[in-house]
């Protein structure tokens, strides 16, 4: 009895993590209320640092460096840095194309996508972000995988 | 016995060889193969898990070897294994147990100190992924498990010496999950017949048919190179000389990098062949590629 009950709290709680990866899933892609993932991630100073960091270890990426050949990458900088603070509930609006758009005739897949992200990551470890702010802004950039992956 | 450390420790040296004479590692994320489990295969220590060993992505060949010892003074298992991992798809993986139980053998003068099992696993991602979209990881797995000194197990009443344990698990990784870390949670359902994990034989005198145990991991990644975590193993009890019982650890985990990760856990074993209240110590040594 004790067994088959252990067994169904498990089920149960299962199925609710399900349910409520659902659920954060479809609520993530919204920007935040406030400003304090913008704040903890360095503000504009902050973000501007660790993007362009991103881009220099992008270029050298033995993996994706071609997705960047002839690409303006003053001008990438000056999009990432927009979209970012958007997406981190910053002062910002961003402008520019739709992930579709700006990844289109790309082809990335997805060891290109995960090469894309951990030199992301090794970037705002290297300028020392805070790493719960990092994963809070990996979690509002993840969904858009589908839109950047394949285009 | 010693062959197979020699061809473990030669597959291991040709994975590290392979991943420097690629450009790097390949390219999941670090902490996305999981851990190798005491059965072989990515999971926890004791937990088979929904990822898919090494760090291969679409068209990747990934895997990992490890080395593990769990030792509670009374018992003590020692666990080798690969796996190999293709596409973030499917997973093959092949392990070597060894346990030992020098108090028993002594007390009840036992022809042999030592039981050997072989699991032979694979895994297939059915759906979902581990970090991105909407779905969990959701995987099938199987393993065909042969218990290879059979004489004693029979004598206390197990039916067969090998058997197949199937198993679903559904794995998540939740970005800022805990207060900004990432958490990881892990369900597994298993079907099985086997005693302590087969290393008794499968079936008994008390049970002899499949029972249906859940499983389940709790992992915090505290930065990117620490995490620490919880496992709760139900266990079948088949056999009537010998009550078992479930299994719980908790664990700490380090990843230098994404080639080595090391792992030290404390487990409650709970009562096995008779002796009660067997807590062990667990190090498990993995490199990934």
């Amino acid at each position: 009895m004790f067994r088959s009950s252990l067994a169904g709290r498990f089920a149960m709680r299962g199925a609710a993590a399900v349910v409520l990866a659902l659920l954060l899933s479809a609520c993530v892609a919204q920007p935040p209320k406030n400003d304090s993932l913008y704040r903890d991630l360095g503000g504009e100073a902050g973000v501007s640092a660790f993007v362009e960091e991103a881009i220099v270890r992008w270029v050298d990426n033995p993996r994706i460096a071609h997705l960047f050949a002839d690409k303006d990458l003053i001008n990438l900088h000056t999009q990432l840095v927009s979209q970012i603070c958007f997406e981190s509930g910053g002062p910002c609006e961003y402008s520019g194309r739709t992930m579709e758009e700006a990844h289109r005739d790309m082809n990335i897949d997805e060891g290109q996508f995960n090469a894309l992200v951990e030199d992301l990551i090794d970037a705002m470890e290297a300028k020392q972000v805070p790493i719960g702010a990092q994963n809070r802004l990996l979690a509002q950039l993840a969904p858009m995988r589908h839109q950047i992956m394949h285009q | 016995m010693t062959r197979s450390v020699c061809l473990m420790v030669m597959l291991g040296c040709g994975l590290l060889l392979g991943s420097s004479l690629a450009h790097g590692q390949n390219s999941r994320l670090v902490a996305t193969g999981g851990g190798s489990m005491i059965e072989g295969g990515s999971g926890g220590g004791i937990v088979p898990w929904a990822t898919v060993a090494g760090y291969s992505s679409e068209g990747e060949w990934g895997g990992a070897a490890f080395i593990t010892r769990v030792d509670s003074g009374d018992y003590r298992l020692d666990s080798r294994g690969l796996a190999l991992g293709w596409g973030n798809r499917l997973e093959l993986s092949v392990t070597d147990q060894r346990f030992e139980l020098p108090t028993l053998a002594s007390a009840l003068a036992l022809p042999t100190d030592r039981f050997r099992q072989r699991v032979i696993g694979a895994k297939l991602r059915l759906y979902g992924d581990l970090v991105y979209d909407d779905w969990p990881q959701i995987s099938l797995g199987v393993q065909h498990k042969k218990q290879r000194d059979f004489l004693v197990p029979s004598l206390v009443g197990a039916k067969d010496d090998s058997d197949i344990d199937w198993y679903l698990a559904a794995s998540r990784l939740w970005l800022g999950g805990a207060a900004g870390r990432n958490l990881l949670t892990n369900l597994t359902v298993r079907s099985t017949r086997a005693n302590q994990t087969g290393l008794l034989g499968f079936g008994g005198d008390r049970k002899s048919s499949r029972s249906v145990v859940a499983e389940a991991s709790v992992a915090v990644l505290l930065n990117r190179h620490w995490a620490v975590g919880a496992e709760y193993r139900q266990k079948p009890d088949n056999l009537g000389f010998a009550h078992e019982d479930d299994w719980r650890d908790v664990f700490v985990a380090w990843f230098p990098n994404k080639t080595v990760s090391v792992v030290a856990a404390w487990a409650d074993l709970g009562s096995i062949a008779t002796l009660q209240g067997q807590e062990a110590w667990y190090v498990s040594i993995q490199l990934s590629r």
